[in-house]
């Protein structure tokens, strides 16, 4: 018989996590579906389920003036990031093209996180801005990359005493900024190729640039090297690598064909947005 | 297991139901309010949208323990609202309801919108509507009659 539990404060949930395995349900809007049994039947779930959506200490925006850091927390309805004025502006659009409405006033960043599909939206924003995730158990807590802390497709490096409880976004000034997402519909569908680019431009030469992709990897494809070679360099030099940047973006995708794209269409529209995105360089 | 307690339509209710049951499951199966429907049941189609503190939410995917101390309204409760009034009117007006299985979705998503921001542009109002499928007006008569409600209900959000 499968344990439900609505925990009151964040150290009754730690409480729990320590004491047994979990589902921990958030907004409900992946794992409900996932676990999606007949009509007026309970979901198969497989594991007692923790009710977290409405911890208050895990609902909360705050920017650090002093580290230039926005804190997130958790069980922050994707919505109310959307709306924040201090989220960095690249992630409120992300964001904003995840599900619809209704599916924005309940899933929750820590929810998409720990999903880990590889069509997620919000990772694809968190991996270009080099976020930070908290992760607390009873007696501990560790802050990782984003990237280390994606392990797979729906794979994470979460023990079970362990849950999200924040994530920490780095300031990141920027010149321009662009978000494009593929899908099957203008809203409420899920990407079948996405991508986020960001640069900065200072004295004429690029000083910051970074870009990744989202769906055509097993998780966010983005290769910061590639992105250093080009940093301190005029827009003109960057456009006249853009043989070698294709070919190197290339490398790092991996697209699979499914239910909503092919490979072959995928691959060919990732790259051509990439292409747009250097040739729209622009220094204001 | 501990009853939920949580606001029904302005009315404070408690179930004796796992928590894991889909919100859309006890509206319809326990309360007996089917004018929440189930479409897709994946938070794709807006059929099973209600308000949750105010704001639409799709019931497909909301597991009761979620709404626990929360406020729930369906299209039966916001039926008896002046605002509701209002839009019955535009949507009459404006041809916004053909087959009818979208219009309560379409009603509780068009308040959410406008407890918000009560005057909204025509791309605000396609926005807050567009986790609602639609099939057979071509939205375009849903749109307008949104617009419509906020000029006849000017102060009412």
């Amino acid at each position: 018989m499968v344990k439900h539990i609505i925990p009151n404060t964040l150290l009754e949930t730690l409480e729990a996590l320590n004491s047994s395995s979990y589902h921990i349900m958030a907004g409900g809007t992946d794992l409900m579906i996932q676990k999606r049994n007949s009509a007026g039947t309970v979901p198969k779930f497989s594991k007692n389920v923790l009710y977290i959506a409405n911890l208050k200490e895990l609902d909360f925006i705050r920017f650090d003036e002093k580290t230039c850091l926005s804190h997130i927390g958790a069980a922050t309805k994707l919505e109310d990031i959307h709306t924040h004025e201090k989220v960095p502006p690249l992630l409120k659009d992300i964001i904003g093209d995840i599900g619809g409405p209704g599916i924005r006033h309940s899933g929750t960043l820590g929810g998409n996180i720990a999903n880990a599909s590889p069509a997620g939206d919000g990772l694809v924003g968190l991996y270009l801005l080099d976020a930070e995730i908290k992760i607390t158990s009873l007696n501990d807590e560790r802050i990782i990359p984003i990237k280390k802390f994606i392990k797979g497709v729906r794979f994470v490096d979460l023990k079970d005493n362990e849950i999200i409880t924040e994530i920490i976004i780095p300031s990141c000034p920027f010149t321009n900024y662009k978000w494009v997402k593929v899908g099957g519909r203008k809203a409420d569908s899920i990407s079948k190729v996405s991508f986020a680019g960001l640069y900065k431009i200072n004295n004429g030469l690029v000083e910051d640039i970074r870009f990744a992709f989202g769906s055509v990897a097993t998780t966010v494809a983005r290769n910061v090297e590639l992105e250093n070679s080009l940093k301190n360099k005029s827009i003109p030099a960057i456009i006249d690598e853009l043989p070698r940047i294709l070919e190197e973006c290339d490398k790092i995708i991996a697209p699979i064909s499914d239910q909503r794209s092919n490979k072959e269409y995928r691959r060919k529209v990732a790259l051509n947005i990439v292409e747009n995105f250097i040739k729209e360089l622009k220094e204001f | 297991m501990k009853k939920i307690k949580f606001t029904l339509n302005n009315k404070e209710v408690e179930v004796n139901l796992s928590p894991g049951m889909r919100l859309l499951d006890v509206l319809r199966d326990h309360f007996h309010l089917t004018g929440t429907k189930e479409g897709c049941g994946e938070g794709e189609c807006g059929a099973c949208s209600v308000l949750i503190n105010g704001r639409v939410t799709n019931s497909c995917c909301v597991p009761l323990g979620n709404v626990q101390g929360k406020s729930v309204m369906t299209i039966e409760g916001y039926t008896k609202t002046k605002r509701y009034e209002i839009l019955k009117e535009a949507f009459h007006f404006e041809g916004g309801s053909q087959c009818g299985i979208c219009t309560p979705g379409m009603i509780l998503a068009a308040e959410s919108l406008l407890s918000l921001n009560p005057h909204p542009t025509e791309q605000e109002i396609r926005i807050g509507l567009s986790g609602n499928l639609c099939r057979c007006t071509g939205y375009n008569m849903i749109i307008k009659a949104v617009q419509l409600a906020a000029k006849l209900g000017e102060g009412l959000w």
